[in-house]
């Protein structure tokens, strides 16, 4: 916990349940009956509702993108360096809006949820969704929360791929679109990280084909190894040379299969505390979700044609040693943006965190994202 | 209004489509995109100048022009627009072409290496010439090709790039009598319109 709530951040915030009953149907034509959306908000949504910002979330992020829970809260919400008063997406300006999707783990209905139909935990019967379904159940929360139009929707990641889908699929409900070290689809070798991941998850004996909290148990080594992985990915080699090097936890070698470098002991770390709060279904859940995710392969492969039905002016930002989302993926977007004849600014920022840095105050990158939102308040007619 | 951006603006038809190659902070873009109704994007490469285009709404986006211009179709915008850059880019003859693959127009500006002012600078102090157009030591300069006019447009010939129209300006961006006259010698920065023949 903060010994004192810093000035720029959102404060204490409260999680609230939306209850939808109307089914949601999904890409794969399966359907949820009725579900429920965990749901954060900071500042306050104006009279005309202009001043609405969406904030997609990534692999395991959830609602509690800013602020504090609690005064006993060690950490706050993922962006909070992104969200806040004076900080990029203003909450003096804007109402921002962040969910837990649909198939996660921390309050929205997911394969922790009780089926109705069976009276137990849905597990591997939670319906797989896709990045569009996820758009269309935020939809309904746009409609329950009375904004016609997002001033922004904004992602990184697999939140940039959210967005970039929203701006596709509701042309007439987005007015900005800000995709953060995203793709306009996995690489190969994206897909192939996402499945030894997947296959760390099943194979784990504790694992029961998805049913494990009937067994009250969870594959909480195969979730590990998993987050382990990923971890890796999402930094860069410089990054993690600079952090760790080769230093050695006990300062010399023991010869033994224990952890013996820094490195080790650090994603043991980060693997344990992953396993221990996140869902291993919702895990395999959302990396599905990105490997499907390719809006163009309904336009022939044509990025660009795909994106000439959107009508909201895009910031497209990478990082300069990402290699999971790759600068270059980015241009992919831009390049089809610009042949697609629409508003879009691009940056590379200069960083040594790999993919991760979408989520650090990073100086350039606040003051870019910063001088986007000011543009996006001033076509709202926020200042 | 400074007087090659109406120069430049007088060559452009409204409602092209403009690429800007080392757009700045997005003056021309700005003044193209009101007076002219223009659409567009600027390439740029330095930091606060990017910054800045976002603040302003103009459309910007970061590449660096020496590693040439891939990401544009052959004949995919109406006219390119390079003003002041030319001479900071590794291979001003490789862009040109790549330039001149993407539009069939290019509106370019420079400052003149052939001004009385450098000729003066480097016959009597017997250094690299250093002025208000060209601001930097030798050591630090961006400008790493300089040129006078007529090395451009013999460039130009050997290219088989034909040159529209040609405008030559003072420092202070004005047009005069005097520097048309004698523009090698007295202009500062000469405006140059070309095709390809």
């Amino acid at each position: 916990m903060p010994t004192e709530i810093p000035e720029n951040s959102v404060g204490i915030v409260t999680p609230q349940v939306y209850s939808f009953d109307e089914p949601l149907k999904l890409r794969s034509g399966q359907e949820l009956p009725a579900y429920d959306l965990m749901v954060e908000t900071y500042g306050t949504l104006n009279e005309d509702a202009s001043n609405a910002v969406l904030i997609c979330h990534a692999l395991s992020g959830d609602h509690h993108a800013a602020g504090y829970h609690s005064s006993e809260d060690k950490k706050p919400g993922w962006w909070d360096s992104a969200i806040g008063p004076g900080k990029p997406i203003d909450t003096n300006r804007f109402f921002v809006v962040a969910l837990n999707n649909l198939g996660g783990c921390a309050g929205s209905t997911g394969p922790t949820s009780i089926n109705p139909a069976t009276g137990k935990p849905y597990g591997s019967d939670f319906p797989i969704f896709c990045v569009r379904d996820w758009v269309n159940s935020q939809a309904r929360l746009a409609d329950r929360l009375g904004i016609q139009k997002w001033a922004a929707v904004v992602g990184g990641s697999l939140g940039g791929m959210q967005a970039l889908r929203w701006s596709i699929q509701y042309p007439e409900r987005v007015a900005h679109c800000v995709v953060i070290a995203s793709a306009p689809k996995l690489t190969t070798q994206n897909i192939a990280f996402n499945e030894v991941a997947r296959q760390a998850i099943v194979k784990d004996p504790e694992f029961h084909d998805g049913y494990y909290l009937e067994k009250d148990t969870i594959p909480k080594g195969g979730l590990m190894q998993a987050r382990m992985l990923g971890h890796i990915t999402y930094l860069s080699d410089d990054g993690m040379a600079l952090k760790f090097g080769r230093d050695l936890k006990s300062g010399k070698l023991n010869f033994n299969y224990d952890s013996e470098f820094e490195i080790e002991s650090y994603l043991r770390y980060q693997g344990e505390r992953f396993s221990g709060q996140f869902d291993a279904n919702t895990y395999l859940l959302m990396t599905k979700a990105l490997d499907y995710f390719d809006p163009a392969a309904a336009f022939d492969n044509n990025l660009a044609e795909c994106l000439k039905q959107a009508q909201c002016k895009y910031m497209v930002m990478s990082f300069s040693t990402d290699w999971r989302f790759s600068p270059k993926r980015s241009e992919e977007i831009v390049n089809a943006l610009m042949e697609a004849d629409k508003d879009v600014s691009y940056v590379e920022i200069e960083s040594d965190k790999g993919h991760d840095a979408f989520l650090l105050p990073i100086p350039r990158y606040m003051q870019v994202f910063d001088a986007f939102m000011n543009r996006v308040a001033s076509n709202q007619g926020l200042i | 209004m400074r007087a090659d951006l109406d120069i430049i603006a007088n060559w452009i038809q409204p409602k092209q489509q403009v690429l800007d190659l080392g757009c700045g902070s997005g003056l021309l873009l700005d003044h193209l995109i009101k007076t002219k109704g223009i659409t567009g994007y600027g390439l740029e490469i330095e930091e606060d100048a990017i910054t800045e285009c976002i603040r302003k709404g103009i459309n910007v986006i970061q590449q660096d022009l020496d590693k040439g211009l891939d990401n544009f179709e052959d004949h995919s915008v109406d006219t390119i627009v390079m003003t002041q850059a030319v001479q900071a880019v590794k291979r001003p003859d490789l862009l040109l072409d790549e330039m001149l693959r993407v539009a069939d127009e290019a509106i370019i500006t420079f400052p003149n290496f052939g001004h009385w002012s450098c000729r003066f600078y480097l016959l009597f102090k017997g250094r690299m010439p250093m002025s208000e157009a060209l601001p930097f030591s030798w050591y630090d300069t961006p400008n790493i090709h300089l040129c006078t006019f007529k090395d451009f447009e013999a460039l130009c010939y050997d290219k088989g790039i034909k040159v529209v129209n040609r405008t030559v300006v003072d420092n202070e961006l004005k047009d005069s009598w005097a520097v048309r006259l004698w523009p090698n010698m007295l202009g500062q920065v000469a405006i140059y319109h070309i095709t390809k023949r």
